[in-house]
């Protein structure tokens, strides 16, 4: 199906997402959209999925006819039909449920044919599903494969995919691009909306660059990578040189610990953790990184072995004793788990210190504010609330809320949904903390080139197994992709360390 | 207690359990679509006033039950408003709601208090009424106490056997989700609340009208049903099959306090009718400790095999709600 | 800011309006004249200096047990239970009178342990919607509520039981206690000064540990996001608990002061629905303690006024009920059209 997309504005109050975007595309191919947080990518999809609808004057033209889309159900009836980053799918449910959900036909679904139409259609595109198992008990990259499956089934022509190699493995990936190569054939459109430059230059057929709202590029192959990154960016950036480390006394130790959830076990681990070290955990969203990291604060609870804290067994204990003794855990979700809506800059600031007195000091606490908001650039004042400043500053907002002295500091997604220059500084940030308090440094990223980037040692996650630290500097981003699948692991033993 | 006595007993046990039943059904269809609807507390009370007061004034005890269903719908209306068009607390209006219709209820049924009235008679099943045993159980009910076996079995069907139900478990559980298989979430929770605030509603008429018939005011003994009601919501895990089980368990801890008494008469009368609220404290316990912090890390020190017995048994018991029960549902 | 605090003002005026608006057409329907109706309870509560001091009776336990609610809203918790608490307090002040009857000790040393005894005997029932909330992970709600019915059977239970009067236990309660049990009143009224000094020193202390103090500041934050105030270094259970144990404190303090200021004994009704009613006001006054006095005054007039309707008009005194409940649901309608209508402007 041919896609047009014609003189497209939109605009939130002042600020343009979008703004008089015109792009074709014609049927059958896989088109590329590359841009910065914040570009406009996800308003274009929006609209042309039908969650929003652009300012008056725009136009959609599909297969020459011009579309209205009122809604994602509506743009599926025009064929259009839209992967989330975040799979919207039902997890209590069944795979078979999830299918059926929201399919047109009669009062009582009749479940054995839906049944043998599900197991056809999996069979065809080579996924592997049982309908009555349920779906959070799937990867997030099979999680994809059952939401494409659904939207060829109602007749999707186009199909707009917005980060999908985010959190999956290197097998999935390579399984979802061979699948989406098979659309051209079938006249099939693929829109495939990324920040990852090597997936948009393997896959597409040709590449639509946004910056600031506004269509600022069309390439097609061969590409140049370099050119890619100055027309998102408008300039040339580098990331600053890996420095290695200069690692001192040993901060964190486990010995022997086991883990387990609900859904995942990890056993024997043994790892030591040392002053000025940056440890990034990489693996599948749920294959025990988030336990891992759990345990490490005091947040979790090993189900064996010894937790040591510079040589002090913390075995079993809360978070809040582990705090005393300088580990801080920086969740990823800032506004749910990090930061309390509703209170002030200083009120944070101000508990976070842990006051002693009964009555509340207000001279202290706004010199306090004045200085952290100073010293991490925050753009806020100390009354305003957490909610009310932007993402990045929230996230320096916490990182203003780390305690001296530190002995290590833990985070989850640290620059989730942050630009790049804010990724920079929040990583300078970091460092020099690190440096300064001798701290060290344990973060969970699903952006395997972050963890590449800005660790010294790898512990990679899965199923149940960690690997030995693995040197982030000799390690590419292919190999790692593997051994998040699964890949590449000795035959025996990977736990380890 | 000989065999006729005991049938006799159960039957009214059933019978008993009829409003608690549309009352939970109500709550659990409202809950599924995300929507807590705490007024129903002060609803069955206003319902059963008003359901009364309508059969008595026009002789029909058909127009009394629809009264009950209207203002049920009504007040479930209310609380749809405010949450869903105007994103306020549905506890803070539910509760508001739940003691403003209390007191209207006695106000407005001031000149209805002691009055006789109609009520509904038993309606035998021919044959069926017959049977050794089951006869004397389920077919020799009144027709109210007919509907609410009725209305457990089509709440199930509905949420777990058609389309709309599936789409039903949807909105409560990712209305993203939802939406983007297109449903009309904010629509559908308007409706699935005031249909579940009719049913609800029914609760009211089906205690004045039947079960206790007549309005007698502060003395009626029907506040705090609504609270009952909302824990056996809790208890029965958003699932229509267990909520039922639910509410004849309650039914029957009630009626066994009313036996027992006969039977110990040093208890004095109050301990045994308080029994079924404890009760229900613990089966909540039950249900919802297996989400406490503390029992993951007690769980954690624990030895492999006590470990998973216990976790196995938590979960057995533990009753997740709909993800987004209580949280508005916007487009963007 | 200003513009916002005016818009509110403006939207509250027009709830209270539309809240009597609403009253009046029930008041028609029922074939009762609305304004005959409102200058009955209004005399009925400010008409005479008796009268008022009645009104102040019921302002009593009314703003304590608000003032307790305060606390717990911070911490992000219903106290539902705060009924039941009041009962207990009653229970607890009654156990220890009971302990005095023939004793020769001051008056004045047993009824401060009384009260005393009442304020601990709250907290430890508080703690126990607490405990079910923070270790059984049971709603508030339903825990409270819970609770209530089992406090409502305790009553009875000793007032038919082991309280049981003289003779024939009733629902008049338990034998009422000497004189020398009650708190002191001012001449020819019913209103103690000391009940009232009481009530108005929670309800300064509650303002000033919510705004003054690193306390209330770790209440707020473990109110607004439990997780978050883990994570910064509050123990969030410890704090949940505190509230609860405060909350139950000052209703059990109200419980005190309905046996040794108004009933002198054990009533089946102790709690008179103050704890229900402290909850609409706390809602009504969108949690801020600075308005906590004139709103549970104003209700507790609409609560006597009422009293003298059966008699004079012949209408249920839970018209007083109703015109409570319609104005809070009225201020949260408009609350949330303005929320609505403000955001958009």
């Amino acid at each position: 199906m041919k896609v047009e997309l014609k003189n497209i504005h939109k605009h939130f109050g002042k600020t343009y997402a979008n703004k008089g975007i015109n792009l074709t595309i014609p049927s059958g191919s896989i088109q590329g959209i590359l841009g910065e947080n914040g570009a406009g990518k996800s308003t274009l999809m929006k609209i042309l999925s039908g969650f929003i609808q652009a300012d008056a004057g725009g136009e959609i033209v599909l297969e020459g006819k011009s579309a209205v889309m009122q809604s994602p159900a509506d743009a599926i009836r025009f064929g259009v039909g839209m992967l989330h980053q975040d799979p919207l799918d039902f997890p209590p449910m069944k795979l078979l449920d999830n299918f059926l959900l929201g399919m047109p036909g009669r009062l009582f679904p009749n479940r054995k044919e839906t049944m043998q139409d599900f197991n056809l259609l999996a069979k065809e595109y080579g996924f592997n599903f049982d309908p009555e198992n349920y779906v959070d008990s799937l990867t997030v990259g099979e999680r994809q494969q059952l939401e494409i499956m659904r939207l060829l089934f109602l007749g999707a022509r186009v199909f707009i995919l917005d980060e999908p190699t985010t959190g999956i493995s290197a097998a999935q990936k390579t399984k979802l691009f061979d699948t989406l190569r098979t659309f051209p054939e079938q006249a099939i459109t693929t829109i495939f909306v990324s920040h990852k430059l090597e997936d948009v230059e393997s896959l597409c057929d040709r590449v639509a660059v946004l910056r600031a709202g506004e269509l600022v590029g069309e390439f097609t192959p061969p590409y140049e990578t370099k050119k890619f990154v100055s027309t998102m960016f408008g300039k040339e950036i580098t990331l600053g040189d890996r420095q290695p480390a200069k690692t001192g006394e040993v901060i964190l130790s486990l010995k022997d610990v086991s883990l387990e959830d609900a859904r995942v076990r990890i056993d024997n681990v043994n790892v030591d953790i040392r002053a000025g070290e940056v440890i990034g955990l990489a693996g599948l969203e749920g294959s025990g990184q988030g336990m891992f990291m759990r345990a490490c604060s005091g947040l979790a609870r090993p189900v064996a072995g010894n937790v040591l804290l510079k040589g002090k067994d913390l075995t079993g204990k809360p978070y809040h004793r582990f705090k005393h003794e300088g580990v801080n855990f920086l969740p990823a979700a800032r506004l749910e788990e990090g930061l309390v809506p509703g209170l002030s800059l200083t009120d944070h600031f101000v508990l976070a210190e842990e006051p002693k007195g009964v009555f509340i000091d207000r001279a202290y606490g706004q010199k306090l504010a004045e200085d952290r908001i100073k010293s991490f650039n925050i753009r806020g004042t100390p009354t305003s609330t957490v909610e009310s400043l932007s993402g990045g500053n929230q996230q320096r907002a916490e990182l203003a809320l780390l305690q001296t002295p530190l002995s290590l500091i833990l985070l989850e997604h640290p620059t989730r949904g942050l630009d790049i220059e804010s990724v920079i500084y929040i990583w300078s940030k970091l460092k020099d903390r690190c440096k300064q308090d001798g701290a060290a440094i344990i973060f969970i990223s699903s952006d395997l080139e972050e963890v590449l980037q800005y660790s010294d040692h790898l512990l990679v996650f899965f199923s149940g197994k960690v690997s030995a630290p693995i040197d982030a500097a000799t390690t590419s981003v292919e190999q790692l992709g593997q051994l998040i699948g699964g890949k590449g692991w000795p035959a025996e033993g990977g736990s380890h360390a | 207690m000989n065999q006729e006595t005991l049938l006799v007993g159960l039957a009214g046990v059933l019978a008993a359990a009829a409003p608690i039943v549309f009352a939970v059904m109500g709550e659990t269809l409202s809950e599924r679509a995300g929507v807590i609807n705490l007024s129903m507390n002060g609803t069955i009370l206003l319902t059963a006033m008003s359901g009364f007061a309508v059969a008595y004034s026009t002789d029909s005890l058909l127009l009394g039950f629809l009264a009950g269903m209207l203002i049920g719908a009504l007040v479930a209306l209310i609380v749809a408003f405010a949450s869903i068009t105007l994103k306020q607390s549905q506890v803070a209006i539910g509760f508001v709601l739940a003691l403003t219709c209390r007191d209207l209820a006695y106000f407005l049924g001031n000149p209805f208090m002691g009055v006789p009235g109609p009520r509904l008679q038993a309606a035998p099943i021919p044959v069926l009424s017959d049977l050794p045993i089951l006869g004397p159980l389920f077919f020799r009910q009144e027709v109210i106490t007919y509907i609410s076996f009725l209305a457990i079995f089509i709440a199930w069907l509905w949420i777990y056997r058609t389309r709309p139900g599936l789409m039903l478990q949807g909105i409560g559980e990712k209305p993203a989700a939802a939406y983007i298989r297109g449903a009309n979430v904010n629509v559908m929770r308007y409706v699935y609340t005031v249909i579940g605030g009719a049913l609800i509603g029914l609760a009211g008429p089906a205690y004045s009208l039947g079960v206790r018939a007549g309005w007698m005011g502060t003395i009626s003994g029907l506040d705090g049903i609504g609270w009952i009601a909302l824990s056996i919501t809790i208890f029965g895990g958003w699932n229509p099959s267990r909520a039922a089980f639910g509410a004849y368990l309650f039914a029957f801890l009630q009626w066994l306090g009313l036996v027992l008494q006969a039977v110990f008469t040093a208890v004095p009368s109050q301990v045994l009718q308080v029994a079924p609220f404890p009760l229900m404290i613990l089966t909540l316990l039950l249900v919802n400790i297996g989400n406490a912090e503390w029992v993951e890390r007690t769980l954690a020190a624990m030895p492999e095999t006590a470990r998973k017995f216990t976790a196995r048994v938590l979960r057995a018991m533990r009753a997740s709600p709909p993800a987004a029960l209580g949280v508005p549902f916007e487009r963007d | 800011m200003l513009k916002s605090r005016m818009s509110g003002f403006v939207f509250q005026l027009i709830a209270f309006v539309l809240a009597l608006g609403f009253v009046s057409l029930i008041l028609v329907a029922v074939g009762a004249s609305p304004l005959d109706a409102f200058t009955n309870m209004l005399k009925g509560s400010v008409g005479s200096t008796r009268k008022f001091a009645e009104v102040l009776v019921s302002f009593v336990p009314l703003l304590l047990v608000t003032a307790g609610l305060l606390i717990t809203f911070s911490a992000g918790l219903w106290n539902i239970g705060v009924e039941g608490q009041i009962v207990l307090g009653a229970i607890g002040t009654v156990w220890v009178l009971r302990q005095f009857v023939d004793s020769t000790i001051s008056p004045a040393i047993i009824i401060t342990l009384a009260i005393l005894g009442g304020m601990v005997t709250g907290a430890i029932w508080a703690s126990f919607a607490g405990m079910l909330k923070t270790f059984g992970g049971v709603n508030e709600i339903f825990g409270g509520l819970g609770l209530n019915f089992v406090s409502t059977a305790l009553t009875l239970y000793l007032i038919f039981g082991p309280w049981k009067r003289e003779g024939v236990a009733s629902m008049s309660g338990t034998e009422p206690f000497p004189e020398a049990f009650s708190l002191p009143q001012l001449p020819d009224l019913r209103i103690s000064p000391y009940a009232l000094a009481i009530a108005l020193v929670a309800i300064v202390i509650v303002y000033f540990i919510l705004q003054g103090t690193y306390f209330g500041l770790k209440i707020k934050a473990v109110g607004k996001n439990i997780r978050a105030a883990y994570l910064l270094g509050i123990p969030t259970w410890q704090y949940s608990l505190y509230s609860f144990l405060i909350c139950g404190a000052l209703a059990g303090i109200a419980g005190a002061l309905q046996v040794t200021a108004v009933y002198y004994r054990l009533i089946p009704s102790i709690s008179s629905g103050y704890g229900y009613l402290g909850l609409m006001v706390a809602m009504l006054i969108n949690y801020q303690a600075i308005w906590a006095v004139p709103v549970a005054l104003f209700f507790a007039a609409l609560n006597i006024g009422s009293i003298q309707l059966p008699i004079v008009l012949k209408l249920d005194s839970s018209l007083s009920g109703v015109l409570q409940g319609v104005l809070v649901l009225f201020v949260l309608l408009t609350e949330g059209v303005r929320q609505k209508f403000v955001k958009k402007a």
